[in-house]
């Protein structure tokens, strides 16, 4: 028995911010004070306050540590675990209240709201320990899926439990299984996760792989088992290396247990489970193009019908789910499809976890009830927009999605509301824009990324994507005209009716979508050449008000073009035609004489 | 066969189960264009010029690929589609290089035809970047212009999935897509065998064979030089087509008389060096079966079958014939025979032949090919080549007369030597010569129709002087690999493999006119070229070359006998092996 468990972030972002090193500097400090006997270091997955990494929570008083650096730790050793003396400087601001009392993290605003059952585990158990998962009623739901469920039965309970599948498409997970269980009867079929997360921000696939890698594992089994399926494979990114390790030793230690492979909880049900990397391509997102790849092939999608259910993996019928969507499956065995459905919205069950990315003050992963409004994931959740910001609108479904703007602040987000306003749920990336963000630019922005990714296989995607971003890129450098916004719409209904798969399909949306609600933007820019939120460089002007400049110098000196002149004490003068609109004279202006229109 | 009810265009169509809409269109008499689709070979759905609006459907459904259901209402030419097709054509040719004056298939493109028929006025309407491209002249057979390339990717489905050679694929992806081989390597670095399958199904001027006609104008132009030319069996069942005759027609006079009217100073067979070629590999086949020689036997006169033997088969090289092609054997007489009794000197000869081939100009330049100690072939044009030449010397090949008749003495043939051009057509005129000299009796009927037809792999067994001889015949360098596989696997005995590179042997050659996808789609090439040929052996008084008098001559007067010393050193060759790239 230990007196104090010592939890450290061991996720990717917290890694990166150095929580490695702070766990062998732990253990050495514990080890100089004698108290690893008393003292257990655990590295778990991610707690989702990414912005405050690397984390620390000490139990059994749940102290909260945030950004803690190696140099902290003997302090943290020797006043905390050796004395009992909390570090009140290390600890998140908002687990301390105004008398100094330590407040449950369940408290605080950025968790107080969110209900975990995809990331449970995350940030709560060491994710290379299949101990501590069998601890929290790991493996149970397989056990009793193999032992006294019929398939039928399994499928019924996720057809009832509502779950809809949380890669971005939103199709009922039980009616997917049922289809590739009924439509085929026997023969091979197989059984695929999707973990090729690849919108930009989105990170909670990677989190729960890094986290809670078994109940993946456990999920698919029941999968493989509801569909007649001996045989999957999970497609991760190679550029999750933590996430694939840890998926490694996960499916290693259940194959000792037992719970992978032949006669499962002799059941005489087998299953097994591999990991297929791939190269970081975005359309190997998409469920044809995924499948391509595991077999060999150059990443791209293919026509649909016939479906995957059908025939997918190497021509058999195939259940693709995603990460997340399978984290929620062994909860909803567990606990009914009551349990789950009573979560969420009418139409959208359960929870999703969004990734907060963005001006927003705290950045990370959220998993929050279905419905749960913009409006609190911004304010509440997420902590709100620094530096006093306005609200300008919130970006869903990546380079897929659509923006929402101010005016459906109070919007419940589900997958049918994110729909009817043109944006989509997507896998969850949820980024956050302000007064100085420039809709055309963002718009620009994910084209740029849509571009880059397509595969280049059919017509509309491949040239008509990349005609999006030369007409975004001429209207924001100032050379766009009226006839330029109406031939970017045509052309946006064109590629989404007639791209070959979903990313292509899907590409134009935030075009389509700033379009909606920002027209006036676009106008701006091609009427009066300007761009309201000043980020569109070549639109951009910067003056010095001689009336406020008292010839500093400083904004000359930092000019890393010599684009600014004039003597010492008199006002000084940009050369706009050297100006290359870096904005570093705005920034050192001690007297507000800089802007830009 | 279940049936499936649907309407199009408010017409009510019945199809069988299975079908696409495109089929069923068909079935209608409803055209859907398509650019990228090509019937078995690649159904990918990429190009979207075949869209369709489906009742209820959330999108465009793309009609070479959508399986129809019944009930499906199907509209085909909605202003909605239309609006579409049109907008697709306006991005392909934003990068496309747009140079149709300057294109060789300008006036068969499929691309053009397609702007054409949806009236693209505005062809620069979304110009911009384009994807950078430099045009692959490596090859010796053939060069590639990417700027003209719309990623249809027909040519890489034809080289991997019929050929089974695969050297050419998409590198890059999104706008920077581009087709081309492996590490971008030249494409003569590869393991291409030259069979320009990937040029015949080019929907553009993207991929084209090197065009050689003006060195044949040069040679005729030079006084100095004795130009002959040469005509493989496929061509005249193929050479029609270039001029609007239907797939099928025979016009070997008009093909004559044309090749007159250009200027060579004898229009010479080729198809009498098939009659020689079957005399000598017969006798190779019954030496190799009495001496205990390597079996099978497997025929060399497919150039690109050949290079596909030394790449992927190169310890089979011994089961090759040695017996060089008869365009090469015809190379060596004309330099070798034909000179000396014309008195003139070979290096003053210029030998071109007509090919329905691409991988042949390869082949010209082989290694010991080079009886008279100049090269045995000295130019190697295609069918289509022919076809533009004729056009550039301002012949009106249709009012051509059709009974013009090959020179002597190079221009008798046989019945059997005319069907090389078929797949099976080789094996059937070396088993008419083989089965008579084995068994010294005459046969009652030559024709085998065992080995006939088009299926890419066929077997057969005959029973001849006691003595079964199991034969195989293969078409298509898939369907050769997987032949060639059993046998090395020990599955399959053969004694005599025919083997052409091209599915359906020469008539469906790299080097033919090109005919849309919606003509290949709903026609079989293969088997509509081939009748030709097997109408002209059947009219031929003399169907087995051991019987053409002017073999039988050449023997008498300069060669001695099949297999004879001087025959080999003239009509056989060497090979080499190769590695896999």
């Amino acid at each position: 028995m230990y007196r104090s468990h010592v939890l450290v972030c061991g996720g990717t972002g917290c890694t990166s911010s150095g929580s490695e090193e702070i766990i062998r500097v732990l253990k050495d400090e514990l080890d100089k004070n004698g108290l690893t006997s008393e003292v257990s270091v655990v590295k778990t997955g991610c707690h989702g306050l990414c912005a405050l990494g690397p984390i620390m929570i000490v139990y059994p008083e749940a102290v909260f540590y945030s950004m803690v650096e190696t140099k902290d730790v003997p302090e943290i050793v020797s006043e905390h675990l050796l004395k009992g003396r909390v570090v009140s400087r290390l600890v998140y601001d908002e687990t301390v209240s105004s008398e100094g009392e330590i407040k449950s993290l369940a408290d605080t605003n950025f968790y107080k709201k969110q209900h975990r059952i995809a990331l449970r585990n995350c940030g709560v158990i060491n994710p290379e320990n299949i101990e501590e998962y069998i601890g929290t009623r790991g493996y149970e739901a397989l056990g009793k899926v193999v032992t006294e469920m019929t398939p039928d039965d399994v499928i019924k309970c996720i057809l009832d439990s509502g779950l809809r599948g949380r890669g971005g498409g939103g199709f009922p997970t039980g009616r997917k299984w049922q289809l590739a269980k009924d439509l085929v009867k026997g023969g091979q079929k197989y059984v695929c996760c999707n973990a090729d997360e690849g919108d930009p921000g989105a990170f909670m696939d990677r989190s729960i792989l890094e986290g809670d890698p078994h109940a993946l594992i456990e999920a698919m089994a029941i999968a493989g088992y509801a569909i007649g399926a001996n045989q999957g494979y999970v497609y991760v990114r190679a550029e999750y290396p933590i996430a694939v390790e840890r998926l490694q030793i996960a499916i290693n230690q259940a194959k000792e247990y037992g719970l992978l492979g032949e006669n499962i909880f002799g059941s005489g049900f087998s299953f097994d489970l591999g990991i297929r990397l791939g190269a970081g391509a975005f359309v190997c997102g998409e469920e044809t193009a995924l499948m391509t790849s595991i077999e060999g092939n150059r990443g791209e999608p293919r026509p649909r019908p016939p479906f995957p259910a059908e025939k997918g993996l190497f021509g058999k019928p195939t259940v693709l789910n995603n990460v997340e969507t399978y984290a929620n499956i062994p909860q909803i065995i567990l606990n009914g499809p009551e349990w789950f459905s009573a979560m969420g919205t009418e139409k959208s069950k359960g929870t999703k976890v969004f990734a907060l990315g963005g001006k927003i003050k705290n950045t990370g992963l959220v998993e929050i009830p279905m419905g749960t409004t913009l409006r609190e994931v911004v304010e509440e959740i997420g902590g709100g927009i620094p530096n006093g910001k306005k609200f300008k609108a919130a970006q869903t479904g990546g380079p897929s999605g659509g923006c929402i703007p101010a005016e459906y602040f109070d919007i419940e987000m589900d997958y049918d509301n994110l729909i009817a306003i043109g944006s989509m749920m997507g896998s969850g990336g949820l980024i956050v824009m302000d007064e100085d963000n420039c809709m055309v630019d963002i718009a620009k922005f994910f084209l740029e990324f849509t571009v880059d990714e397509s595969c280049g296989k059919c017509t509309p995607c491949r040239i008509g994507t990349k005609r999006l971003y030369e007409i975004l890129d001429k209207i924001t450098k100032g050379n766009g005209t009226l006839e330029d916004i109406d031939k970017l719409e045509e052309l946006c209904y064109f590629i989404k009716e007639n791209s070959l798969c979903g990313l292509g399909q899907t590409a134009p949306n935030p075009v389509l979508s700033t379009l909606k609600f920002f027209r006036d933007e676009y106008v701006a820019h091609v009427v009066d050449k300007k761009c309201p939120a000043g980020v569109c460089k070549d639109l951009l002007r910067y003056t010095i008000d001689p009336d406020k400049c008292k010839g500093c110098t400083m904004c000359a000196r930092v000019c890393p073009n010599n684009a600014i002149s004039g003597a010492v004490k008199t006002p000084h003068v940009i050369d706009t035609d050297k100006c290359v609109k870096c904005g570093a004279c705005m920034e050192k202006c001690k007297f507000g004489a800089i802007s830009k229109c | 066969m279940d049936y499936i009810n649907i309407k199009i265009n408010g017409l009510d169509v019945s199809a069988p189960k299975g079908s696409t809409i495109l089929e069923a269109a068909r079935l209608a008499n409803i055209d859907i264009p398509t650019l990228c689709f090509l019937k078995e070979i690649n159904e990918i759905g990429a190009c979207r010029m075949c869209v369709v609006e489906v009742k209820g459907a959330r999108s465009l459904c793309a009609a070479c690929v959508y399986p129809i259901n019944e009930g499906m209402e199907v509209f085909t030419n909605t202003p909605k589609v239309i609006a579409a097709r049109k907008k697709n054509l306006q991005l392909l040719l934003s990068n496309h290089d747009r140079k149709c004056l300057s294109c060789v298939r300008s006036g068969n493109c499929e691309l053009q035809k397609l702007c054409k028929d949806y009236k693209i006025e505005e062809e620069g309407l979304y110009d911009g970047e384009r994807t950078p491209s430099e045009i692959d002249y490596s090859a010796a057979h053939m060069y590639r212009d990417n700027s003209k390339c719309i990623l249809c990717r027909r040519c890489v489905a034809v080289c991997e999935k019929v050929q089974g050679v695969g050297v050419i694929g998409a590198n890059e992806r999104g706008f920077k897509t581009f087709i081309g081989s492996a590490f971008e390597m030249d494409l003569a670095d590869t393991s291409c065998v030259s069979c320009g399958q990937c040029i015949a199904v080019c929907p553009t001027g993207a991929l084209s064979e090197k065009d050689n006609t003006d060195e044949v104008l040069a040679a005729i132009n030079n006084p100095e030089k004795y130009v002959v030319v040469q005509t493989a069996p496929a061509v005249r069942a193929a050479l029609g087509e270039a001029f609007g005759l239907p797939i099928g027609t025979n016009v070997e006079g008009k093909m004559i008389a044309a090749l007159r009217r250009i200027g060579f100073d004898k229009v010479f067979d080729t198809n009498f060096a098939a009659d020689l070629t079957i005399m000598e590999e017969a006798n190779e086949f019954l030496d190799r079966v009495k001496n205990g020689g390597k079996l099978p036997l497997i025929t060399s006169c497919s150039p690109g079958w050949v290079k596909y033997c030394e790449h992927y088969f190169p310890d089979m090289t011994d089961n090759l014939s040695s017996c060089k092609s008869p365009q090469q054997m015809f190379g060596a007489i004309t330099k070798t025979y034909f000179a000396e009794k014309m008195g003139i000197d070979p290096k003053n000869i210029v030998c071109v032949s007509v090919m329905p081939c691409t991988a042949k100009k390869f082949e010209i330049g082989r290694d010991d090919q080079n009886a008279a100690g100049v090269a045995d072939v000295d130019i190697s044009i295609t069918t289509r080549e022919l076809s533009r030449l004729i056009d550039r010397m301002g012949i009106n090949f249709l009012s051509l007369p059709d009974d013009e008749k090959f020179d002597d003495p190079l221009g008798r043939s046989t019945g059997a030597a005319v069907i090389f051009g078929a797949t099976g057509g080789v094996m059937e005129a070396a088993l008419r010569t083989a089965v008579e000299t084995l068994t010294g009796e005459t046969l009652d009927n030559v024709d085998f129709e065992a080995v006939r037809g088009v299926q890419g792999i066929k077997e057969a067994s005959f029973d001849v002087a006691g003595m079964t001889v199991k034969v195989a015949v293969a078409s298509g360098l898939k369907n050769a690999n997987e032949l060639l596989t059993k046998v090395k696997n020990g599955e399959a005995e053969y004694h005599f493999i025919e083997i052409m590179g091209c599915p359906g042997g020469c008539v469906n050659g790299g080097g033919q006119p090109q005919q849309p996808a919606s003509v290949r789609n709903f026609t079989d090439l293969r088997a509509e070229r081939a009748k030709a040929l097997y109408s002209i052996d059947a009219a031929n008084p003399i169907r087995k070359s051991h019987e053409n008098p002017d073999i039988k001559k050449l023997y008498d007067e300069y060669l001695g006998a099949p297999g004879s010393h001087k025959a080999h050193e003239l009509l056989h060759t060497t090979y080499v092996k190769r590695s896999i790239n």
